[in-house]
């Protein structure tokens, strides 16, 4: 279980996370979703007691992080694969973290071996070792003492789509058996296919969260015509509300008032849908779309 | 949860604990320790400051008149290079959690930061006595060849040079770890740590109104005493204390301050 309460992290007058409150339980994934520069990393680093806020507080299994007499045996972290000592080898970094959480030895060719990294990679130096590779490690790393709660940020960054599938039926199994996962991405499709809940993030501010399927069913329609001047004439009529995404016209309304605007003004449609395909996308371009700006010029 | 039969491979399952308590002390020495060599830089760092010692053995055994082939003067001589090796020790010690970004596993692990600075403190001070140990076994080794090579092969010794020599590498080794702590950057804390102290040294021999407080704040000045032949006075000790202060004490102290506070990224 982790609790994030008005958590809040300035740089000068600059806030790099503004107010963020948000909950994850057992027995589930919650995907930490947003642009890069959005603030996720910063959130996991302030949720770890890397970061000191600047306001609100976070516990993880009801104790600020600070405060675990022996975190690794609670919290499986992994918020950045490539820390990691370039000439230390993959088991000795696993090693030295298992000594100090009091593990028996067994537990680093346990955890290797159910990342996938067998025997010869293990001896190789972290150096030499690929992004998929630092992320496998990372994992192991993580999962080292057991724990009850993961927080992975962007850890399928460098996986190849084999190694994103591997991960996402290890984090799913990881909850159903009762763990609670936080896992930031900006890959949608990843946390799509893995979360239960979502929590996206842009600017710094929560803008929207829940359920991942409610949040879904709101992803509005997707609207189409050859006329797409006129089209959008007819929304703006109609006081519809539409956005450009790249399969058409995205509108926050249901299927049945873009159609009856279209025809009111005798637009000929070439398709009309919900916006499900793609729906976290769409969701995500619109809700980020003025701060991913934002960044990209900063 | 229910009880399941053979579980997949690969499974991963959270697990309850029972009492888990924090690493000790003890325990977070031992890895401090451990990663001071498990490391090329690390071990070779260590190799080195052996190797200098025979060196410095060997050298004498070649050159020294053969009066002088004593234990005294392989021990002593021995420790000077050495005590310029160690603070280097120190500094990677500290820093390379930032140049390497080990920082962030460590301090997720054991959050309390000041206790893993007390290991690294401990872990190096260790190393500083057991390269008094290195030196005396060396210098052992030379005073059995020099016997057996016709040099005169004394024994005697004032053992409180021992610890004259412990506080000196111990004192070198913490100063490296202060400067470290304090800029937690590899190059600069190594350029800082070799260049102030000279750098003052040399401004209070060229600038009289300084060479009053150069007797004081000048380690290499007020550490001589403790292995002149003369047993060492109040007012020496008084010296290396003041200059332990300014040049030990005071950036350990900031520097604490400092990495406590800093922001791991």
């Amino acid at each position: 279980m982790i609790t994030v309460e008005n958590l809040t992290k300035r740089y000068g007058p600059h806030p790099a996370v503004d107010d963020v409150s948000f909950q994850c339980q057992p027995g589930t994934v919650t995907g930490f979703l947003g642009p890069n520069g959005a603030g996720k990393s910063t959130t996991m680093r302030m949720i770890c007691g890397l970061t000191a806020p600047t306001a609100g507080r976070a516990t993880v299994s009801g104790h600020p992080y600070r405060e675990l007499p022996n975190p690794g045996r609670e919290v499986g972290v992994l918020l950045d694969a490539s820390a990691q000592h370039a000439g230390r080898t993959g088991r000795e970094a696993l090693t030295l973290s298992a000594y100090t959480m009091g593990l028996d030895r067994r537990e680093v060719a346990a955890k290797l071996d159910l990342v996938g990294l067998n025997a010869v990679a293990a001896k190789r130096r972290v150096r030499a070792y690929s992004l998929g590779m630092r992320q496998r490690l990372g994992l192991a790393h993580a999962l080292l003492g057991d724990p009850r709660v993961l927080i992975l940020d962007e850890p399928a960054n460098g996986l190849d789509p084999e190694g994103i599938f591997w991960m996402r039926g290890l984090l799913r199994d990881f909850a159903d058996r009762g763990g609670t996962v936080l896992l930031s991405s900006h890959l949608l499709r990843e946390v799509e296919a893995v979360a239960d809940r979502l929590v996206v993030i842009g600017g710094g501010r929560i803008v929207a969260q829940g359920d991942k399927n409610e949040l879904l069913a709101g992803g509005g329609t997707v609207v189409r015509a050859r006329d797409s001047a006129a089209l959008r004439r007819a929304l703006e009529v109609a006081n519809l509300s539409a956005a450009d995404s790249s399969e058409g016209l995205l509108v926050q309304a249901d299927a049945e008032a873009v159609g009856q605007a279209a025809a009111d003004a005798g637009v000929a449609l070439a398709e009309l849908r919900p916006a499900s395909g793609g729906g976290l996308e769409q969701l995500f371009l619109t809700l980020t779309a003025g701060e991913s700006t934002k960044e990209a010029v900063r | 949860m229910t009880t399941t039969t053979a579980p997949a491979a690969g499974a991963v399952a959270p697990r309850q604990h029972t009492a888990v308590r924090r690493p000790s002390l003890l325990r977070l020495t031992a890895v401090e320790v451990r990663k001071l060599v498990d490391t090329r830089a690390g071990r070779w760092l260590m190799i080195t400051i052996g190797l200098v010692t025979a060196a410095i053995v060997t050298l004498q055994l070649i050159y020294a008149g053969d009066a002088d082939q004593t234990f005294l003067n392989f021990f002593v001589p021995s420790l000077l290079p050495v005590s310029v090796l160690l603070p280097v020790l120190g500094i990677l010690s500290i820093t390379s959690e930032w140049s390497q970004r080990t920082a962030l596993t460590t301090y997720a692990l054991v959050p309390r930061r000041e206790r893993v600075v007390a290991a690294k403190l401990i872990a190096v001070s260790l190393t500083a006595l057991a390269s008094v140990l290195a030196s005396l076994a060396v210098a052992a080794v030379g005073t059995l060849v020099a016997s057996a090579t016709g040099g005169a092969g004394t024994w005697q010794f004032d053992w409180s040079l021992v610890l004259n020599a412990g506080i000196l590498q111990v004192t070198s080794v913490l100063m490296g770890a202060a400067f470290g702590l304090l800029l937690l950057n590899p190059p600069l804390a190594i350029v800082g740590y070799l260049l102030l102290p000279t750098l003052w040294g040399v401004l209070g021999e060229m600038v009289k109104p300084l060479r009053g407080p150069s007797e004081w704040l000048d380690t290499s000045k007020t550490m001589e005493p403790l292995f002149s032949s003369d047993a060492v006075t109040g007012e020496q000790w008084g010296r290396v204390a003041v200059s332990l202060l300014v040049w030990m004490v005071l950036p350990l102290a900031a520097g604490l301050f400092r990495t406590l506070r800093r922001e791991v990224s």
